[in-house]
């Protein structure tokens, strides 16, 4: 028996952790590019300054990159620990790219790492540079993998269930690779953290020149990330656009809930730029609305009906009924895997197998075969996530992007134009932008997982199946210990950050790595010394 | 079907690379955090330490976070009933691994003696329990472990937190860290100049070295007397199967079967007492890099002697045996097997030659001024 309490806390713990390791992730993704970037100017154009610069935020980027590593490592296990069910049932899929993202891309981007802080003195420049590059696509190839995880919980393709084994197993990893849905979330994803680092590199070069400090390094600093920042949002918002799209046909539940769409409407429907959601009445409370605006908006056509979430909530109602079947015969074939009567009922009906998953939280027992006519209504209304938090998260998500578009698009056309350290006005803006990307990421994060619910593979497996049985106090013993430790780990990471921040850029001759003991290497770095 | 058979023992035999690669890898930088406070009396003496495994640690300890994604991918059902039944212990292993990213990269970052004894004895901590908690994982596969599973393959586990720490698994524990210990003082033997550092470095390696011999021993008489298990009927090994359709027993020396059915195999200890005893030697000679190896030697003794006791087994249930998980019944289906072998075939090399290289480019001695001079040194 599954104790909703326990699956309660442990949605609340993974969302916590989750969105905690979001915070470093995307600064991490985006700035170990961005150093590659900066550093190739230093390798090209043999400027030491461009050394400083690159040395000044990898001294940044290691610091955000230290917590980044200790949050995933709870990641990387607490499907186990805490989603026992969930991993069992699709870790034939599901274990796949989380295994291959350690083999392929995390040792990588972690073996170099420590060069990248470590070998300034004991790599010419040119395997420097590569070392540096090997970061930043490490980092990047460990973000695909991790997406092409989340894809298959978003979208679950290139997989069957097995009645022999009880579980999900994969039929096709080109089709878990190349799904739609986890390539569009990768470059999404990938690319704001780009503009997360964009941001950050902008906005602390501004503090920088508001107060006259590092004037050299902070100017080029700024031009170079304001570049790279308006590049990058413009492709955030086209994909973000995409992955609408793409993620719409795959889960009409998350995008009525996104528009607040309760009835299905003709095409062209109207579009909700903001509403009052009301989940208990199914309607908007009030809403100002576009009208024809969202049909073309979701679909990219004038005429394709969106399905409102009275027809996913009836849909759903049947597919129930039809999933139900299904768990019954695998009931017996989990005593009796031999018997044909079962395997066929099975296979009539196991296209509906999650959606008979879902009644089971209300029948008695928990045993589907005594599910009534009000727990599949029940079960059915379950089927739509959250309105009212996936409406307005989504806008905030929204408007950030629109924020940041309008920052970057400044930001280029003033520092190309001019000196930027002269517009006072918008120095002052630019420091308090940090946030902003930070609160769009998680935002997304949010759209994407609380507006898949109530699944934890979307149409296979319920959420509320999927977590460990646990007790009540183990769940509250370690949601506890997290939020104690996270805590003390942010204090003393805005600490140290804000620290470096404010001490700035330092001076060139105290970055020599000294552990060169090697006569050779001792050369090496005399001749590396002349160069600049 | 039969290429489907030689897939799950070939993952087993990864498997076990993995652990092993793991404990090397990890056990090492562990060893230099636990030890951190002894072989390094003063605040240069410590960030010397530190910094001999400073470039190193963070690709050192993907070995950890690739065990857990490749269990997940290759054993899905071990990594949902090990990972959930096994809770405190879990976090116990996560929360003191979590701070050592962290004791590693902040502590050096201000110069107060409170902050750097903090983030020290963090470091001792974060390199003392994980391994103390990976040998007693171990020693309480061998135990068995209270689980079972309903119809749908829900794991319930009905056993305590305390009964996880019972006096063979803290053995194995302990016996974990004592080679952890060995291999960190080999690598602080190896990166340092002769001194009082390297003599603390050695004689820690050889209490090391000495506490894992006694333990290995008591260890081998102790399995023999456990209650092993042993599989009477079940589905063909070849074939697709879950944990509900055998039958398994308990016996005691049980664990010993392997060895008597297949006389070769007490090879693998041997290869366990070879590195130890050998390396014992290589210590007292200070000759650290062939220390270092032979303590690698060990440790692929000791777990390949607990694994090749447990095989078929994974993780024995104590409440349930029948219910027991194996090499047969725990696996991926073929087909991911498969795959992650062609992705373990083209970059695990790849992973060993440019962690070498990492290793090359930094070798040589860490020694007091540079780590004084150096402002990034950790």
């Amino acid at each position: 028996m599954i104790n909703d309490t326990v699956v309660e806390l442990s949605r609340l713990q993974f969302a916590a952790t989750a969105l905690y390791h979001f915070l470093f992730v995307p600064l991490t993704l985006g700035l170990s590019f961005l150093l590659a970037v900066m550093e190739t100017v230093y390798v090209i154009t043999g400027k030491k300054i461009y050394r400083e610069i690159t040395q000044f935020w990898s001294g940044l980027f290691l610091i955000n990159f230290a917590l980044g590593v200790a949050t995933g490592l709870t990641m990387e296990f607490e499907f186990g620990t805490n989603w026992s069910f969930y991993s069992g049932f699709v870790g034939d899929i599901f274990g796949a790219p989380l295994a291959i993202e350690g083999l392929m891309a995390f040792f990588m981007e972690s073996t170099f790492v420590g060069l990248m802080a470590f070998g300034w003195s004991r790599l010419s420049k040119a395997q420097h540079l590569t070392v540096t590059y090997l970061v930043a696509l490490g980092s990047n190839f460990s973000a695909l993998w991790i997406l092409v995880a989340n894809g298959f919980m978003q979208n679950p393709l290139g997989a069957a269930f097995n009645p022999v084994t009880m579980r999900m197993e994969l039929t096709s990893l080109a089709a878990l690779i190349f799904s739609e849905d986890a390539q569009t979330k990768f470059v999404h994803t990938s690319i704001a953290g780009y503009v997360t680092a964009a941001i950050f590199v902008t906005g602390i070069s501004a503090y920088y020149m508001l107060r006259g400090r590092h004037m050299e390094i902070a100017r080029r600093s700024f031009r170079m990330a304001s570049l790279f920042g308006v590049l990058s949002v413009a492709g955030v918002i086209t994909l973000g656009d995409a992955l609408g799209f793409v993620g719409g046909h795959a889960q009409p539940s998350k995008l009525a809930a996104m528009e607040a769409m309760w009835q299905t409407e003709q095409a062209p429907a109207p579009f909700n730029i903001a509403a009052w959601p009301d989940q208990g009445e199914q309607r908007n409370a009030w809403s100002i609305q576009i009208p024809y605006v969202l049909t073309p908006l979701l679909t990219h056509t004038f005429d394709t009906i969106v399905p409102g979430i009275d027809r996913i909530e009836a849909d759903a109602a049947a597919r129930i009924r039809n999933g139900i079947p299904a768990v019954n015969a695998l009931k017996v074939l989990s005593a009796d895997p031999a018997n044909a009567a079962a395997l066929s009922q099975f296979n009539a009906h196991k296209d509906d197998l999650g959606y008979g998953f879902l009644v089971k939280r209300y029948a008695k027992d928990q045993d589907v075969a005594n599910a009534t006519d009000e727990d599949i209504a029940r079960a059915s209304k379950d089927a739509i996530p959250n309105v009212f938090t996936i409406f307005w998260v989504f806008r905030v998500m929204v408007a950030c992007g629109l924020l940041m578009l309008a920052y970057f698009v400044i930001s280029v056309i003033l520092s190309l134009r001019g000196d930027v350290a002269r517009q006072r006005w918008f120095l002052k803006i630019a420091p308090w932008m940090i946030p902003i990307p930070f609160i769009a990421c998680e935002m997304g994060w949010v759209t994407a997982e609380v507006g898949r619910q109530p699944w934890a593979v979307f149409g296979l497996l319920p959420t509320w199946m999927s977590a460990s049985t646990h007790s009540v106090g183990y769940m509250i013993f370690s949601l506890v210990g997290f939020v104690l430790l996270y805590t003390v780990f942010a204090a003393v990471e805005v600490y140290l950050m804000v620290r470096a921040i404010r001490k700035g850029p330092q001076s060139h001759h105290a970055q020599e790595d000294s552990t060169t003991t090697d006569p050779e290497l001792a050369a090496l770095v005399l001749t590396t010394e002349k160069e600049h | 079907m039969e290429l489907y058979l030689v897939f799950k023992v070939l993952w087993w035999l990864l498997l076990g690379v993995l652990l092993m690669g793991l404990a090397i890898m990890v056990g090492m930088d562990m060893g230099v955090g636990a030890m951190l406070r002894y072989v390094g009396r003063t605040d240069t003496e410590r960030r010397i330490a530190l910094n001999t495994i400073a470039p190193h640690w963070d690709g050192n300890q993907v070995w950890f976070i690739l065990g857990g994604g490749a269990i997940f991918a290759a054993f899905p059902l071990i990594y949902a009933t090990a990972f959930s039944g096994l809770y405190i212990v879990m976090l116990l292993l996560l929360w003191t691994m979590i701070v050592r990213p962290l004791g590693f990269e902040y502590r050096s970052k201000l110069s107060s003696p409170a902050w750097r004894n903090a983030w020290d004895w963090t470091l001792v901590v974060s390199g003392a329990v994980p391994m103390v908690v990976y040998g007693a994982g171990t020693g309480n596969m061998l135990m068995g472990v209270p689980f079972h599973f309903s119809w749908d393959l829900t794991s319930y586990y009905t056993g305590s937190f305390l009964s996880l720490l019972n006096p063979f698994a803290v053995m194995c524990g302990v016996l974990s860290l004592s080679l952890s210990v060995w291999m960190g003082g080999a690598m602080l033997m190896g990166r340092t100049a002769r001194g009082a550092l390297w003599d603390r470095a050695r004689r820690a390696a050889t209490v090391g070295g000495l506490v894992a011999i006694v333990l290995f021993t008591v260890g081998g008489i102790w399995v023999s007397h456990l209650q092993g298990y042993r599989i009477e009927h079940a589905p063909l090994p070849g074939v697709a199967q879950t944990p509900l359709q055998q039958s398994v027993t308990m016996a005691e020396g049980a664990w010993f079967d392997n060895y008597h059915a297949h006389r070769v195999l007490w090879l693998v200890p041997a290869l366990g007492y070879v590195g130890m005893l050998f390396g014992l030697l290589a210590i007292r000679a200070g000759r650290s890099t062939l220390a270092w190896w032979l303590g690698a030697l060990a440790w692929i003794g000791v777990i390949g002697t607990a694994g090749v006791s447990l095989f078929p087994f994974l993780m024995p249930s104590s409440s349930d045996p029948s219910q027991s998980l194996t090499v047969w019944n725990a696996v991926s289906s073929r087909y991911t097997l498969m795959w992650m072998t062609g992705w373990t075939v083209v970059f695990m090399p790849a992973v060993v030659a440019y962690t070498s290289w990492a290793f090359y480019v930094m070798r040589g001695k860490v020694k007091a001024e540079h780590v004084e001079s150096n402002p990034h040194a950790y």
